[in-house]
């Protein structure tokens, strides 16, 4: 189960050239503005646009490459591709739309009755595509997807055309899809919060270029790179629930290699999470503070320290044993601690501002 | 209608029969030629689309004379088919058929672009990700989205020939019950003394044919729209 891509095109706009590769299942979100080239890559691997050069192995199959003049045609392929405007055949209804794939190959492990479960469905079957919602839409269009069997699922900002109240019915779904199967994903958004409640990995894109790759963690956790700078930046730790205190109405998690004390959750001890702690709700301290009604204190050091002049603001990036954390803070803060890489530091963290995701 | 005398009603059937045989034969090319025209980039396409649609701005009489000099005994497709197959275009049912298909020709292309333009290429596009080769995909895919703009083309391809008059009497001329189709008729009753009344009765039932055409292909679209939940 791996994907690779290597792609050089060229556009009247921009030079794509790029290179990465996606080791396991799970879901691999493309993150980047609109026009960096997230739908180019898709397309070449589905096969619908063809690169100037590529190289476009999945499974060990190469699907295409220019050196070797090889390129499978997208219907021979195996590669599902849910787009954003979900393209039901509209002389169809659902239950067609979803065999339409599944008939033209050979039965495979991922079977109807599944499907229609896991994407909650079974109401739909013999409606008509004009008669559905947004939403309902790209669930019949992500589930006729994986009814043909493919090797490599891509989805092309799926939730990009819905508001955030059919956002919000879709996602659930797609975390289950993730665990339920065990299918390499590529997930092209311009959406961050998307991206942090399904990426396992995380490939950073702009203007044609590869910026960053890497698990999902590591990406979200480094003040160098252009996701850093967003106003909603933020560190993301895969957790696991280790303590449910109930008296005290108190979650606590463990992740990262520190301890995490959040509003008490509705998870079993055990249950893995993820979750998300915007910069600017974390706190820099050199000495503990006392009778504060603070949680969170995490020891940490500072890996680095990085500049973001529109806001005046730096962004301090803080090992933690097993990942790290980011905070917004002022210049006068950072001389004020006298922080430099290296410096031990500590974390304040409310825990009512860190949010759990779903895994 | 009980007025219509045994000739009349000949003309009449005539007629119907004609435009059948030119609608089967032209819808299916005219289909084709569509297809190719809105899907294909290629040297010689825009004088494809002229010849298409030369009838439309030829007169008819013209188009006729062109079908005589192609068709015609001597021409040199006529003469291959007389020699090959021993089939007689000129001054026949079936040359007044061709005549009529060629006429009506660029209106049903026309009908069938329009449809094909309107099916958004993205569905293809899908069909193709989830393993509908070429083939399936047109029929699949191409063609039942198009349905509409072929039906519609070939119903009001068939009211059109109804009333093919240049074309036809040129290259397939005025023979009762051969190639006398209404329009032909009516002129012919025109022409002779007395003829006027003739002429009113089949005017009445050429008019009747046109309006039940038109009202088809509109109820015809509407329905096949709505199935397709457009």
């Amino acid at each position: 189960m791996s994907f690779s891509i290597t792609l050089t095109h060229r556009f009247p706009s921009v030079r794509m050239d790029l290179a990465f590769e996606v080791p396991s299942p799970g879901v691999t979100v493309l993150f980047g503005p609109s026009g960096a080239g997230k739908s180019t890559i898709i397309n070449a691997t589905a096969g619908l646009l063809r690169p100037d050069i590529c190289r476009i192995e999945v499974d060990g199959t190469v699907l295409a490459d220019t050196a070797s003049d090889t390129w499978i045609p997208p219907e021979r392929r195996r590669v599902g591709l849910v787009f954003q405007d979900s393209r039901l055949f509209p002389h169809m209804s659902v239950a067609t739309n979803l065999r339409f794939g599944m008939r033209r190959v050979a039965p495979g492990s991922i079977h109807f009755d599944e499907v229609v479960d896991l994407l909650g469905i079974a109401p739909l079957l013999t409606r008509r595509p004009h008669t559905l919602s947004g939403g309902e839409r790209q669930r019949v269009a992500i589930g006729r997807a994986l009814l043909a069997q493919p090797h490599l699922l891509l989805m092309d900002e799926p939730l990009a055309s819905l508001d955030a109240a059919r956002k919000a019915e879709i996602l659930p779904y797609l975390t289950r899809l993730k665990t339920a199967l065990s299918l390499p994903i590529l997930y092209v958004t311009h959406a961050l919060d998307e991206a942090v409640q399904l990426a396992d990995s995380m490939v950073l894109v702009e203007a044609g270029q590869v910026v960053a790759f890497g698990a999902v963690s590591e990406v979200a956790a480094r003040a160098d790179l252009p996701l850093a700078r967003r106003d909603d930046a933020g560190a993301l730790l895969l957790c696991q629930v280790s303590e449910n205190d109930t008296p005290r109405a108190l979650t606590r998690l463990e992740g990262a290699g520190a301890t995490f004390w959040v509003p008490l959750l509705d998870l079993p001890v055990g249950t893995n999470c993820r979750m998300r702690i915007p910069a600017r709700e974390v706190i820099l301290a050199s000495q503990p503070p006392e009778a504060i009604s603070l949680h969170n204190i995490i020891p940490g050091t500072v890996r680095q320290i990085a500049n973001d002049p529109t806001r005046r603001s730096v962004i301090v990036e803080i090992a933690l044993p097993d990942g790290g954390l980011l905070s917004r803070v002022t210049p006068d803060a950072v001389a004020h601690l006298g922080l430099s890489t290296g410096t031990p530091v500590l974390a304040l963290i409310k825990s009512t501002s860190i949010e759990v995701l779903g895994q | 209608m009980t007025m219509l005398s045994p000739e009349e009603w000949e003309a009449v059937w005539l007629t119907l029969a004609v435009a059948a045989r030119a609608v089967a034969f032209g819808l299916p090319l005219a289909a084709l030629t569509a297809w190719v025209l809105t899907r294909y980039r290629f040297p010689g396409r825009g004088i494809l689309n002229a010849l298409v649609h030369l009838p439309m701005v030829l007169p008819p009489v013209v188009t006729g004379w062109l079908l005589l000099l192609i068709f015609g005994i001597r021409g040199p497709i006529g003469a291959l088919l007389l020699d090959w197959f021993g089939i007689r275009l000129v001054f026949t049912t079936a040359g007044a058929s061709l005549a009529c298909a060629v006429m009506t020709f660029p209106i049903m292309v026309r009908s069938i672009r329009l449809a094909l333009d309107s099916i958004d290429s993205g569905l293809e596009q899908a069909a193709r990700t989830l393993g509908a080769g070429w083939w399936d995909r047109l029929v699949n895919i191409t063609l039942p989205l198009a349905s509409p703009g072929i039906l519609v083309g070939g119903i009001v391809g068939y009211a059109t020939c109804l009333g093919e008059f240049g074309a036809v009497i040129t290259f397939a001329a005025n023979i009762p019950g051969q190639t006398q189709t209404l329009p032909l008729a009516i002129y012919a009753a025109l022409q002779s003394p007395g003829g006027e009344t003739k002429a009113a009765e089949l005017s009445m039932v050429s008019i009747t044919l046109a309006l039940i055409g038109l009202l088809l292909s509109e109820w015809f679209g509407k329905k096949l729209n709505t199935m397709l939940g457009r």
